[in-house]
C-alpha cells in the first residue's frame, strides 16, 4: 500500500525559492505567473492495512518528521492498489 | 573545566570547536561521537557546524534522532549550558530544545562572511564574558539561517529576553540593510526560557584568534568559564 504526502511552506512563510522559480517562469515569458510555492512530496510505501489506519500512521509520521509543522503545512492521500486516491484528506491538515 | 563538542557525520566545524575551546580557551575538551549516548563528564556541551546527516529533509531533521541527543536533552533539562553554533543551531531547533525554524536565505544564496553581531543580553553562559550591546565581529556561512517563529513565539522570544544575538551594523544598528539573510527581527542567535540552551549562526569558535580575522568569538566560549566559576562560587 502506497500513501503520498505533500509538504509545503506554509502560506505565512516567505518562500525565497518559489519567488525565484516565479521569476524564472516570468522571464521565460510566462507573463501570466504570479507565483510560486516550492514543496516536496514523499511516497510512503507501507504494509497492508486498511485506509483509514494507514492514513493515521502517515499523517503521524508527516507530523513527527516529514514536516516541520512550524513552518510547514501537509496533505496526506492513501492509494490503494490501483493507484486510486481511496482516504484523501479533504485540505491541507495545517492551518497558516 | 570540559567541553564536549558532538560530531555528527557531515559536522565541519568540529574540530574548530574542540581547537577554541582546548588551544585557545586553555579548557580540556574532547569530541563526542553521536552514536555515543554519554557525554563523557562535559561540564559544556557544543553542537558545531556543518551539514550533519547531509542536511537531508530538512537542516538538522534527522541530527535530531542521533542517539546522543538523549543524553544532550537530559544534560540541557539539569541546566547544562548546551551551544548550537550554525547547524547545531539548526539541531536544536528541530530536537525542539529551542523555538522556532529556519527557512532558506531570503536572498537564496549561500551568505560567507564576518559580519557584526550585537550582544542583547550578558545572563547566558554563552555571553557572560561580554558586555551590553557589544559588538562582535564573527563569520557566517549558511544557506539556511533565516530565522522564523510564528507571531506569537516572536512575541514571548522578545518578552522574555530570549533573544540574544541580532545581526547590527558596525555601529550597532539594526536595520534590514544589516540583515544578511531575512531573519526576522535580525535573530542570529537565541536561549531557552532557562537561558542555559543558547544557539546563534555565527561561528564564534572560527574568529578565536586574531590570525582568522577577529578574536572577538573567544569571549563566547570564554563565557561559560566565567559563568560556571560564578554558579560554582
Amino acid at each position: 500500500m502506497k500513501a503520498r504526502v505533500y509538504v509545503t511552506l506554509k502560506p505565512s512563510v516567505f518562500d525565497p525559492q518559489g519567488r525565484v522559480v516565479a521569476d524564472a517562469l516570468v522571464t521565460l515569458g510566462y507573463q501570466d505567473v504570479k507565483d510560486v510555492r516550492q514543496g516536496k512530496f514523499f511516497e510512503v510505501e507501507l504494509a497492508d492495512a486498511d485506509p483509514a489506519t494507514a492514513k493515521a500512521r502517515v499523517t503521524e509520521m508527516a507530523d513527527k518528521l516529514l514536516a516541520n509543522p512550524v513552518i510547514e503545512s501537509y496533505r496526506v492521500e492513501v492509494l490503494d492498489d490501483g493507484q486510486r486516491a481511496a482516504v484523501q484528506s479533504p485540505e491541507f491538515s495545517q492551518t497558516p | 573545566m570540559k567541553f564536549s563538542v558532538i560530531v555528527f557525520p557531515g559536522s565541519n566545524s568540529d574540530h574548530d570547536a574542540l581547537y577554541a575551546a582546548s588551544r585557545v580557551v586553555g579548557e580540556q575538551a574532547a569530541l563526542v561521537w553521536h552514536k555515543d549516548t554519554d557525554l563523557n563528564g562535559a561540564d559544556v556541551v557544543i553542537l558545531p557546524g556543518g551539514f550533519a546527516h547531509g542536511d537531508y529533509l530538512r537542516t538538522g531533521a534527522i541530527a535530531r534522532f542521533s542517539p546522543i541527543m538523549g543524553a544532550v536533552k537530559a544534560f540541557a533539562e539539569r541546566g547544562g549550558p548546551v551551544l548550537g553554533i550554525c547547524n547545531g543551531f539548526q539541531v536544536l531547533l528541530e530536537a525542539g530544545l529551542l523555538p522556532g525554524a529556519m527557512v532558506r536565505n531570503d536572498r537564496i544564496k549561500f551568505v560567507s562572511q564576518l559580519v557584526p553581531v550585537r550582544v542583547e543580553h550578558t545572563d547566558t553562559p554563552f555571553t557572560a564574558a561580554c558586555s551590553p550591546k557589544q559588538i562582535l565581529r564573527l563569520p557566517i556561512a549558511h544557506g539556511e539561517g533565516n530565522y522564523y517563529a510564528p507571531p506569537d513565539v516572536l512575541a514571548s522570544l522578545e518578552a522574555n529576553r530570549q533573544v540574544i544575538f541580532r545581526y547590527a551594523s558596525a555601529a550597532g544598528e539594526i536595520g534590514t540593510e544589516w540583515n544578511p539573510n531575512g531573519s526576522l527581527n535580525n535573530i542570529a542567535g537565541i536561549c531557552n526560557r532557562e537561558r542555559n540552551v543558547v544557539g546563534l549562526m555565527p561561528h564564534p569558535e572560527r574568529a578565536s584568534e586574531e590570525s582568522l580575522g577577529s578574536a572577538d568569538g573567544r569571549l563566547v566560549l570564554a563565557s561559560a568559564i566565567k559563568a560556571l566559576a560564578s554558579a560554582s562560587r
